[in-house]
Formats: structure tokens, sequence, C-alpha cells
């Protein structure tokens, strides 16, 4: 089970919406390598893994990954909040706003729903473990093309956070893959 | 409940200190050895936990399990973390 702590793990303060922004970086909410699909997957993936510590650290990850996407979330409500009719048709944000609104839907950059095909859950823990990895880095890419594309450090500085969490995990995920004998002298 | 500076200093460092243990936490899932990773991560619970409840008993609650003696229902009165809460 979970608990919600009201608070972001890290503090999102946008003052100047940009819808333009909001377009792109969605795609870390409902995209093929966003925080939604990055969670289900780890989550996803704990009931079959043979080892219990790495069912902890999916369990922790998938957790962290969840807040992420509130931040993501967090930051697309706040480049959008209140904008004018003439402000969403000047960005190209009204394709977005005639089926949502300014409501908060999950989907990638280039408008495609959230897909679960990008859960990748395997039931091999090898498998698992490299298609992890490689979520990391792939997640990784899209925070450093949305940095390429972003200057205001409103929107940069969280951007910063949530990337290099992607390296954290990349690195923690890897080290699973010699944790093995560690766990076994623990519990003897 | 207005945001003034020392609220906003005490959820700063509950935010600082809470991210510290969730990194800690993580990497004691891959070195379950390392003690002294447990004793910071054990310290940086300890912190949290006080700045939580010193945060509820002044300003309202971050999780509903730390909600103050009181005869109402505050859980909606503090702003939402995307409302610029935190």
């Amino acid at each position: 089970m979970w608990n919600y702590e009201k608070r972001l793990q890290y503090p999102v303060h946008i003052n100047q919406t940009n819808p333009k922004a909001a377009m792109f970086i969605i795609s870390q909410y409902g995209g093929p390598d966003g925080e939604l699909s990055a969670s289900m997957r780890y989550l996803a993936q704990r009931y079959t893994m043979p080892y219990n510590e790495v069912q902890g650290l999916l369990t922790d990850i998938g957790t962290e990954e969840l807040a992420h996407m509130e931040m993501i979330c967090a930051i697309v409500y706040q480049l959008t909040k209140n904008l004018t009719p003439e402000e969403i048709k000047a960005s190209g944000f009204d394709k977005y706003y005639v089926d949502h609104t300014l409501a908060l839907w999950p989907q990638a950059a280039g408008g495609l729903p959230q897909n679960a095909v990008e859960y990748q859950s395997k039931g091999d823990p090898i498998t698992d473990l490299f298609e992890n990895m490689a979520a990391e880095q792939k997640a990784r890419t899209t925070y450093d093309n949305i940095l390429r594309l972003i200057k205001d450090p409103e929107i940069a500085d969280p951007i910063r956070f949530l990337r290099e969490r992607e390296i954290v995990h990349f690195q923690r995920f890897g080290e699973t893959k010699r944790t093995r004998n560690l766990w076994h002298s623990l519990v003897q | 409940m207005a945001c003034n500076m020392e609220q906003s200093k005490l959820l700063n460092w509950i935010s600082m200190v809470s991210f510290a243990a969730t990194d800690m936490a993580e990497y004691l899932d891959t070195h379950p050895m390392d003690l002294d990773a447990l004793d910071y991560y054990n310290h940086l619970n300890k912190m949290k936990n006080q700045a939580e409840r010193d945060y509820a008993a002044n300003y309202g609650p971050l999780t509903l399990g730390n909600f103050t003696p009181e005869n109402k229902w505050c859980w909606a009165l503090t702003p939402w973390p995307w409302e610029g809460g935190m």
C-alpha cells in the first residue's frame, strides 16, 4: 500500500506560462519513456522478480517514480494555467485543449496516448533489469532533449533534478547484478 | 494559512532530509552491509520525522498520519503541492 505526502519531491514554482514547452514536457508524463511508464514497469516486475532485495529496489524506485510523475504534472499544469483562447491558438496548444481543456492527460509529445506496451514486464530477472537500465537511459536522453529546448531556469531546475535521478537509478539497477552474495551473508 | 518565511524554510528542510533518506534507502537496497550508510539513513529518518511533526503542529499535516489534535478536518486547508504549496 502507499501513503501520500502533501509536497513535491523537489519544488516546482513556475510563474511564466509556456504552452509550447508543456506540449513536449508532457511526454515525461504519458510518453514512451515517461515517469508513469517507469513506475508501472517497476511495480509490475516486482511480483516475479526472484530476489527479495531486487523486489525491494523495484518497490522503492517504482514509488519514487510516482513522485516524479507528480512533479511533471505540476510543471505541465503551471505552464498552462489560466491560458487565454488567444494564447492557446497562437501556441498550437489548441489540439490538446479541444479534447482535454487544461486538464492533465497522459500522452506523448506527438499526441499518442499513454501505452502499456512500454511497461515491459517480462518475468526474467536479467531481461527485466537490463530493460530498466535502458529505460533509465532513455528517460535521461529525453530530459537532455528537453533541456536543449528549454532555457527558462524555473523549468530547467526541476527538470535537471529529474534527469539526475535517472542516472542514480541506472546505477542502482546495475548494482543488483552483483549484490546477490551480500544479501545471502546478511540473512545467515 | 498563509505561507510565510519560516514555513517555507521548514518545508524546504523536510524536502532535503526526505530526499536524502530516499536516496540512501535505494543505496542500501544494493549495499545492505554498509553500516555507515545505515546509521546515516536512521539519522536522516529521525530528522525527517521530527520536522514533519513540527510542521504538522504549526502549519497543518503533510500526511494523514500527522494530524494535530483539532476538531476540524484540515487536510485540504493548506495549498496542494501543484498550487504552490511546495
